[in-house]
């Protein structure tokens, strides 16, 4: 009876043992930590679609050089992944340069700073030590402010201005981030004097927030500018006047201790070829027709001659 | 259904396996450290209520606070799969000390003065009598933490660490069905094995069982 | 890490997510998600107990039910039906169906076939039976199979908040998108709070329902 318990103890070690023999997250390698001990870069995303197709194009990329690439995607909002990236869990990521700014720099972004090279100057200014970025691209993503096209027609809203008069009577709903971001609630009110109805915590210009927006559970909704979603139910974007949403250029962002001329020059190839055009195409690959993020990286990657 | 099965076969093995560890290395530690803690709550019989309150208050800690918390607490990176693993065994002690502590309680006192009358000393006759005649309450404990272990993995899907939960959130932000029903399927189906491996294991470490009709 | 998130008096006011509010919506999840379950599974589970028929679903409902992750049938429910209160209390309803079924059976079981005997020796009609003296004598254990129940539902009503719902889920969810370890500190604090204190009201009212003969 006790060789009994002893050998189904001993079974149940080596099975576990054996299942995670070819992948043990228990290393040191695991969760990070590879940028110190190994050549291998862990690439990391944030929580929607897009972030996570640039990742795995930034990682086909590299793996198209022979580089060692470790996925670590969809790991949450840019506050949750800057961490994991100053504490070594990921190496490098897809950003978007105003966003980032606004981010880092202590009470949002400067004024006036609004174009791409503007931003991507005091961008660098304010990196944190040990991060780098490389070069960025000419495809912008950029929060909007959104509602359906019977909103807009009930209210006449062209542009953020428009919602002045009517934003206590009406719902926002954005990622739950927003109601501490400058680039949320705060430069709404600030820059536009908005203060709506509620906040209606949903994704970041997910799923959750059009399907809120098509069944009017809320009127204005935070969507990127490449989402389908917006062409699919003839939403109505509104104007931005006064800038509040920067520049929005891709942008790889990389620990220093994994950018080498390798993996410099295979991110850059990537960035000179990427437009908004050719990123919203892409994009609608997986979010209309559901084709898997890895094949679209790979078709992306492979039609312009980075694979 | 299918064209997503094979396109993604890759990423739903590693979902799978990272799943399996980080549901079942919780359940051996686990049920290592509930053992000696079980065992206090019975030598001590004062101790036994505190340590049911504790437990239970343990156990409703909602996991992604534990999730979180963990790399503050630890000092581990904050995408490790370590704070997942750490965070499981404290449910699976939870659950498991007072599973414990009450199977060792329900041995009869009669069987546990005879082995003393017939000289057994404490350590002899807890691995020899107490236990092995508290093993199926025990192990039925271990069927649930371990079935409710592979259910909470997923949760860490929601701090970038969650096994196969990496499924429901990819499916989740793009309102697609395939990836969820594939996760959820998978879960269940571990679950079902592990259950059935460990009533498996149970009835050829504890034979006498068997005659009682009805298992614990 | 501090308290400062849970002690600062602005979240206890009664504007929209204060703490209070929270509280509120989180229990309103658990108490509608308990109903509707105990609906649904209390007359399975007698149902076996009394018959005996269909035993083995009413003993592997327990561990069946308690493999289904919550998180995955959540935003498959939204997936399918869309945001709102559905999806939340179907996947939270799956969630305390098993423990309570399970009891209600146990408790039928745990009874001495003796007794139900002496009842129908007394001229009891089976409604008789079932209502004076199975029910009660099976309440100890129905009972405390509903407070487990009720535990895991106040800890695991906090994914709601993963898919735009309210309850204390809202204070780790946001709290963990601001990179605020504050509010998130307060969430599981008040989480494990509410889940004592509704245990020990249903440990009271245990003591106030079931006949003192049983005890």
């Amino acid at each position: 009876m006790r060789t009994r318990i002893a050998v189904a103890g001993l079974a149940v070690l080596f099975s576990l043992a054996a299942c995670g023999a070819n992948d043990d997250p228990l290393s040191k390698d695991a969760g990070g930590g590879s940028s110190t001990s190994s050549s291998t870069v862990t690439i990391g995303s944030a929580n929607f679609a897009e972030s996570e197709l640039l990742a795995e194009i930034y990682a086909q990329a590299l793996e198209a050089k022979k580089v060692q690439v470790k996925r670590q995607f969809n790991i949450g909002a840019r506050e949750l992944y800057l961490k994991a990236l100053q504490d070594g869990s990921i190496d490098l990521l897809p950003e978007y340069n105003g966003a980032l700014l606004s981010a880092l720099a202590k009470g949002g972004a400067p004024q006036g700073v609004t174009t791409p090279d503007q931003v991507l100057a005091e961008l660098k200014k304010v990196l944190p030590s040990g991060t780098e970025v490389l070069e960025q691209s000419a495809a912008e993503d950029k929060d909007t402010l959104t509602v359906t096209s019977d909103t807009a027609t009930k209210y006449n809203l062209k542009t953020i201005d428009d919602l002045k008069p009517v934003a206590n009577q009406l719902t926002i709903g954005a990622g739950p981030e927003w109601q501490e971001r400058y680039q949320g609630l705060k430069g709404l009110k600030e820059l536009y004097g908005l203060q709506f109805k509620t906040f209606k915590p949903l994704d970041a210009g997910g799923p959750l927030t059009v399907n809120a927006l098509v069944k009017n559970q809320i009127q204005v909704g935070n969507i990127f500018s490449t989402d389908s979603s917006i062409a699919t139910n003839k939403f109505v974007v509104l104007d931005d006047p006064k800038n509040l949403y920067l520049a929005e250029n891709i942008i790889p962002l990389i620990r220093s201790t994994s950018n080498n001329p390798t993996v410099s020059g295979a991110l850059n190839a990537v960035s000179a070829k990427l437009t908004t055009e050719n990123l919203t195409t892409y994009l609608a690959k997986v979010q209309v027709d559901k084709q898997d993020t890895a094949a679209v990286a790979k078709a992306f990657l492979s039609e312009n001659g980075l694979s | 259904m299918s064209s997503y099965l094979s396109n993604n076969w890759d990423t739903i093995l590693t979902a799978l396996r990272q799943h399996i560890w980080l549901a079942l290395v919780p359940v051996v530690l686990g049920f290592v450290i509930a053992l000696p803690i079980g065992y206090l709550g019975v030598r001590f019989p004062r101790l036994y209520h505190p340590l049911v309150n504790v437990c239970g208050v343990l156990y409703s800690i909602p996991s992604l606070a534990l999730f979180v918390f963990l790399p503050v607490l630890l000092g581990t990176k904050i995408l490790s799969p370590l704070n997942i693993v750490v965070a499981l065994t404290i449910y699976t002690v939870a659950l498991l000390s007072r599973t414990v502590a009450d199977g060792l309680r329900s041995v009869d006192p009669l069987v546990v003065e005879s082995a003393t009358a017939m000289g057994y000393r404490r350590l002899r006759r807890l691995v020899d009598v107490q236990l092995p005649v508290a093993l199926p309450v025990i192990l039925a404990g271990l069927r649930v933490a371990t079935v409710a272990n592979i259910s909470l993995v997923s949760v860490g899907a929601l701090i970038g660490v969650g096994g196969l939960g990496q499924l429901f959130t990819r499916g989740f932000q793009l309102f697609y069905l395939e990836p969820i029903i594939v996760g959820i399927v998978l879960s269940v189906a571990l679950a079902g094995i592990a259950d059935l491996t460990i009533v498996l294991i149970q009835r050829w470490i504890t034979p006498w069982t068997r005659f009682q009709g009805r298992t614990a | 890490m501090n308290l400062n998130y849970l002690f600062d008096p602005a979240h206890w006011n009664l504007e929209d997510g204060s703490i209070p509010l929270l509280i509120l919506s989180h229990l309103w999840y658990v108490v509608l998600a308990l109903i509707i379950g105990t609906i649904i599974a209390l007359p399975i589970g007698l149902y076996i107990g009394h018959t005996g028929r269909g035993s083995f679903l009413a003993i592997n409902a327990g561990n069946a039910g308690r493999s289904l992750p919550t998180l995955g049938l959540l935003m498959l429910m939204v997936t399918l039906l869309g945001l709102g209160l559905t999806p939340v209390l179907i996947a939270l309803t799956v969630l305390v169906i098993p423990p309570i079924l399970t009891s209600a059976y146990a408790g039928m079981r745990s009874l001495d076939p003796r007794v139900v005997d002496a009842a129908r020796g007394m001229g009891m009609r089976p409604w008789q039976v079932l209502t004076k003296v199975e029910l009660p004598m099976a309440l100890p254990v129905l009972i405390s199979g509903f407070r487990s129940a009720a535990l895991q539902v106040v800890a695991t009503a906090t994914v709601a908040a993963a898919v735009g719902l309210n309850g204390l889920g809202r204070l780790l969810i946001d709290g963990l998108a601001v990179n605020d370890y504050s509010r998130v500190l307060a969430g599981a604090i008040v989480v494990a709070v509410l889940a004592v204190l509704l245990d020990l009201v249903l440990a009271l009212a245990q003591r106030w329902i079931v006949s003192p003969g049983l005890r």
